[in-house]
């Protein structure tokens, strides 16, 4: 590409009407280190994504030649196909890793594992890990970049960043809105990035749990603390209904499914006494009759399957972003 | 980078735009299975305008589009400056349409190659048409417009700058001089 052409195009984009914002990291690792500005172009390039989706042709070739690998230490379907369909709608090429059948069984450290990827010349490793802290730890030994898509109770920021979108698409803003998070708080990363990007863009956040599944310190994230799910419901614009995770360590902490169901599951009894009419998400996979009963999961407040068609605009954008970033690194290097 | 000197002003992209207008009906000899799209961002606006002189000539609106081609690009990063994605609204088919494209500056000729590839994922047009407000040449792909607003010869180390109402609260196109030789023009 000539110099002249850029000569034209900048004086054409000082001008422009929106003044654009830059993305500049080679990496999402989570919520919690980035401005309001970046969370805002996310969420404004995802909305550009969509309309992609509707297309009879669903692909652009933004990422054309691009390699993405799928890098899973944990199961996941949704995610993991998520990202896979939002990597090939940008034509880029998907690799999938999962740990049980890799060399990760045969005792290859993950940053090993990171630096033969990066032989391979992909571009992006999109990562689940069951470590706190395994994307930042990968980002740092590599130079490709790397797509937190959830690590151990740390973050899991694409899942945050698709229901605010979806929060932002169905109510027209995130400031000012009351969302209440609901469910194992303790053990869940999807809450804590969702607490990071709801409050940083002007969000009142309130989370509600039992006693033992709300982590010690929680207040100090900016958010009111409760154990009343009425109460969470109250005066709530939206309610994001985590799964109880009885993989982990929920079984134990929480015998008593059907109790846990009695004393915060999310019944349209509840939502009726609610003042709002709240808008009720779920990252899924949904456990019915323990989270939420099944008239609420495919009720009329339910938005739980927009969340899954927004989820491949958002994780587009962030594909395209962090390609788009690093590609200018790698120019600014070889300079 | 100063201005060195303006080329159009209000009225004479009026009267520009009108004329492409005309030639656009005459070309295609009415309205009939036509429709506009123009590229963002002011090709969006300067569509808009044309399509609102087609009604005035022909008294009949005309279908207009908005393609943004930063996805179609052939480079990813930019040397300066990354841009931003915007909506592509295309909410009419394509299929069998003369379709004009419109864009404000025809320059390189890549920006207009991104567009046909994007188009060309909408359908299949009858024919695709161009219209620039401005054609300045150095052209690096054999592409041509099909109706100009003006010609105007200029120099590599010099710009084109459109405004127009909408995006910059004034109808003018300058050109843009860089004085400063030893620096990297922007």
């Amino acid at each position: 590409m000539s110099l002249e052409f850029w000569i034209s195009f900048v004086i054409r984009i000082w001008t422009f009407d929106i003044k654009p914002m830059n993305w500049i990291r080679k990496d999402l690792l989570g919520l919690e280190e980035l401005s309001k500005e970046e969370l805002e172009l996310i969420l404004s390039t995802a909305e550009s994504f969509k309309e992609i989706s509707s297309r009879e042709i669903k692909k652009v070739p933004a990422l054309r030649g691009k390699t993405v690998v799928n890098l899973f230490y944990e199961p996941s379907t949704r995610t993991r196909v998520s990202f896979e369909v939002a990597a090939k709608r940008l034509s880029a090429d998907v690799i999938n890793i999962a740990a049980e059948t890799s060399s990760v069984k045969k005792g290859e450290t993950l940053i090993d594992t990171g630096r033969n990827i990066e032989a391979l010349k992909a571009d992006i490793i999109v990562m689940r890990h069951n470590c706190s802290g395994a994307a930042a730890m990968l980002s740092r030994n590599v130079n490709l970049s790397v797509v937190n898509a959830g690590d151990g109770w740390h973050e899991h920021p694409t899942q945050a960043l698709l229901d605010i979108f979806t929060l932002k698409e169905k109510l027209g803003r995130i400031e000012g809105l009351n969302v209440s998070i609901v469910g194992d708080i303790a053990h869940s990363r999807v809450a804590r990035s969702n607490i990071w990007g709801l409050t940083k863009l002007g969000a009142n956040v309130t989370v509600c749990a039992p006693k033992m599944l709300i982590p010690p310190g929680i207040e100090g994230m900016n958010v009111v603390v409760t154990n009343n799910i009425d109460f969470a419901l109250k005066d709530a614009d939206a309610v994001n209904v985590l799964r109880m995770q009885f993989e982990r360590d929920g079984q134990a902490a929480f015998p008593k499914q059907l109790e846990y169901f009695k004393e915060f599951g999310i019944t349209e009894e509840r939502l009726e006494q609610a003042e709002k009419d709240i808008i009720v998400m779920h990252p899924g996979p949904i456990n019915r009759g323990i989270e939420m009963s099944s008239a609420v999961a495919d009720g009329a407040h339910s938005v739980i399957l927009e969340q899954v068609t927004n989820g491949i605009a958002v994780r587009m954008a962030v594909l395209f972003l962090v390609a788009q970033a690093n590609e200018k690194i790698k120019n600014e290097n070889t300079d | 980078m100063e201005e060195k000197a303006k080329i159009l002003d209000k009225d004479a992209i009026s009267r520009a735009l009108t004329r492409i207008a005309h030639e656009i009906v005459e070309k295609n000899k009415g309205t009939e299975n036509l429709c506009l799209v123009g590229i963002r961002s002011r090709g969006v606006y300067l569509a808009q305008r044309l399509s609102f002189c087609i009604k005035n000539i022909e008294g009949k609106n005309v279908p207009t589009g908005a393609l943004d081609i930063t996805l179609y690009r052939d480079d990813l990063a930019l040397a300066s400056g990354l841009p931003i994605v915007r909506k592509t609204e295309i909410d009419f088919d394509i299929n069998d349409k003369n379709l004009v494209l419109v864009d404000d500056v025809l320059y390189t000729g890549r920006t207009i190659r991104a567009a046909l590839d994007a188009l060309i994922d909408f359908g299949r047009p009858k024919s695709i048409q161009l219209a620039v407000l401005v054609d300045r040449g150095h052209r690096e792909l054999p592409v041509r417009a099909d109706y100009a607003g003006k010609n105007i010869p200029t120099s590599k180390d010099e710009a084109v700058e459109v405004r127009l109402q909408e995006t910059e609260g004034i109808d003018e196109v300058v050109i843009m001089k860089n004085n400063d030789k030893t620096q990297n023009p922007k």
